[in-house]
């Protein structure tokens, strides 16, 4: 068989569990700026299987899309060291604000710039918003059937695919024929390492505006090693309805917020001292709460 | 036209919890929209599975009944529910954020560019003015739901788009059967004009579902715990206490994510809602997806080595101190005190 093309829908998220008090903005969307990034969890999964398909059939080729801010680069270096092709990042203030739909929209429309494919392989759900909506968005937006949950890829043939997800209550194998959409639970194998030759290939590899600020000892590399080159794309690259793009495409607003203040009950305090304790389960069970 | 539409899961000709509980918060909804409140069932061999929903207050119930529509797959079910909310226009539409909602979902809100709320731990209704464009909306449906890992609450609205789509986990919302002889409409839609052919490449070869081993939500004390438990082994504390007491074990999403309990035990606004007598929440700090999942107990304890963990503001009982030396005082004094 020959090669397949695999594009990894991969996002840079904010590390929810270090948040401080700045982190929202007064319009209700997040402030990227003052928070630790990660590569999605599940993306990681995500990526894991398509590299296990790059490893079993010669030819294929794996290429990371993210779209985000222009430090998301980083995702697609961290992709690039484990064994990815190459990596596109879809940026531009015109995305700014999009909920799930505008963001699957945008990220469709890249896809259809990047010709055909055989796979798009993404994790289920992001940290940050736990929606597990774009992957099945996407997939409506090119037509293409969807396969959710997935936590191997069993079989890949010419004629299709078969892989077994993994639901709440069980597991499910599902065949379907290519080309097709997977999203990929953290029940999947984990992802690879980095590989040391790759991270010595791909170090230096940025997008065009990472370049402006490199040192310039290293600016002769781009134009020699153009696998250090990673592709950046505008809103200008790609066919869209503006008004179908960030703030404005997004159904969904975002009417207020409130940060969570809590009102303490008034609760009784104990330690682990025998007599509390003791007082506490004969309350218990004298108020038939147990017992 | 306008109505308030829940999508209904069917396994084995029975309609899930979380269905009755979305048609139980629709029908107060559409109370307060005046507006009639419409079920869709999708499935196979669905005989008189109409008669389940019906008591919930069901004004409309749409079947579709084919040997190919169950097990689920996600093109038949998209295309029905796209084809039918096209023609009906609903305001609302909800479903369970359950494997199939979550897949679902947003499958259809892409179809329709709708817009679609994950996990909403509440619905309102509300009005809106948009004072860039000076309107102003009435009677939206406010999607309530803890958003960026905990630290704030968002209400989301779809102001232009319909229907406003929202999923809501199992147990966050209380089934309640209001007549059983509710006068309701049926209607049976024909197959062809809904799903072709062409729906049904996705095939699925075999599935081994299991019954939920653990019953969480009925339990009427949880013994629950958090990533303070600090590992696998420690959670047997758990178990014991629950043992003696009677109680189902629980855990939060740290702790599930550390591998310290099975998803199953899950709390929270992406696991269980429960509403047991008895909360004892061990080594949990309480973000507020935990909350979401457990407020409403009647009675909380929680055991923390932090005095000031968030969660001791939901309790009645705050124990500061090590599990591994209170869990066994509390098994041992309720051993002596129920002799």
């Amino acid at each position: 068989m020959k090669g397949l093309k695999i594009i990894v829908l991969a996002k840079q998220v904010p590390d929810t569990r270090n948040v401080g008090k700045d982190a929202m903005k007064a319009d209700g969307t997040v402030n990227r700026a003052v928070l630790p990034a990660i590569f999605n969890p599940e993306d990681l999964n995500a990526l894991e299987l398509a590299l296990r398909v790059k490893d079993t059939i010669p030819g294929t080729t794996v290429t990371i899309l993210t779209m985000g801010p222009g430090r998301a680069a980083e995702i697609i270096r961290e992709g690039l060291y484990r064994g990815a092709d190459g990596g596109i990042l879809l940026t531009d203030r015109a995305f700014a604000g999009s909920d799930t739909l505008a963001t699957s929209y945008a990220l469709s429309q890249t896809i259809k710039e990047m010709g055909k494919f055989d796979l798009i392989i993404a994790g289920r759900q992001a940290i940050d918003g736990d929606t597990a909506q774009v992957g099945p968005q996407v997939a409506e937006k090119l037509g293409i059937n969807q396969i959710t949950y997935v936590e191997e890829i069993l079989q890949l043939e010419k004629s299709g695919i078969k892989v077994r997800r993994r639901l709440d209550n069980g597991v499910e194998t599902v065949k379907a024929p290519l080309p097709i959409l997977l999203t990929v639970n953290s029940s999947a194998p984990d992802c690879r390492s980095r590989n040391a030759k790759l991270l010595m290939k791909y170090k230096h590899a940025r997008t065009v505006t990472e370049r402006q600020d490199a040192a310039e000892d290293y600016l002769f590399l781009y134009d020699s090693r153009p696998f250090l080159n990673i592709q950046e794309m505008t809103v200008s690259m790609i066919q869209s309805e503006p008004d179908q793009l960030g703030l404005t495409g997004s159904p969904t607003k975002v009417k207020r917020i409130e940060n969570v203040i809590l009102q303490a009950k008034d609760a009784k305090r104990l330690t682990a001292a025998d007599e509390g304790i003791n007082d506490l389960m004969k309350e218990l069970i004298d108020s038939h709460v147990i017992g | 036209m306008n109505n308030l539409f829940v999508y209904c899961e069917v396994e084995d000709g029975v309609v899930a919890d979380v269905s009755l509980e979305l048609l139980t918060k629709g029908r107060s909804l559409a109370n307060e929209l005046k507006c009639q409140l419409e079920a869709v069932i999708i499935g196979a061999g669905l005989k008189e599975t109409e008669k389940q929903v019906i008591p919930y207050g069901t004004d409309v119930v749409h079947i579709i009944d084919d040997p190919r529509l169950a097990p689920y797959t996600t093109a038949p079910h998209a295309s029905v529910l796209i084809k039918l909310f096209q023609e009906e226009k609903p305001q609302i539409a909800l479903m369970g954020a359950t494997p199939i909602g979550r897949d679902l979902g947003p499958r259809v809100s892409s179809a329709l560019h709708s817009g679609l709320t994950a996990d909403c731990t509440s619905l309102e209704i509300g009005d809106h003015e948009d004072k860039k464009a000076g309107k102003i909306y009435k009677n939206l449906l406010y999607q309530i739901r803890p958003a960026f890992g905990g630290n704030i609450i968002a209400w989301i609205i779809n102001p232009d788009c319909r229907p406003q789509m929202a999923t809501v986990r199992e147990g966050v919302m209380r089934k309640q059967i209001i007549n059983e002889n509710y006068p309701s409409k049926i209607n049976r839609l024909e197959v062809s004009k809904y799903v072709s052919d062409t729906d049904f490449a996705v095939q699925i070869i075999e599935r081994h579902l299991e019954k939920r081993k653990v019953n969480i939500k009925g339990a009427s004390i949880v013994v629950a715990g958090g990533y303070g438990v600090g590992s696998k082994e420690n959670f047997k504390l758990l178990y014991e206490l629950a043992n003696v007491l009677g109680a189902e074990v629980g855990a939060s999403r740290a702790a599930v994510d550390a591998g310290y309990a099975d998803h199953e035990r899950q709390i929270g606004q992406t696991g269980i809602t429960v509403r047991p007598k008895l909360y004892i929440a061990c080594g949990i700090s309480g973000q507020v997806q935990h909350r979401a999942g457990m407020e409403e107990s009647a009675q909380i304890i929680s055991i923390n080595t932090d005095p000031d963990a968030p969660i001791n503001s939901l309790a009645d009982y705050v124990i500061t101190g090590d599990i591994s030396e209170i869990i066994p005082k509390m098994i041992r004094y309720y051993k002596q005190n129920t002799k």
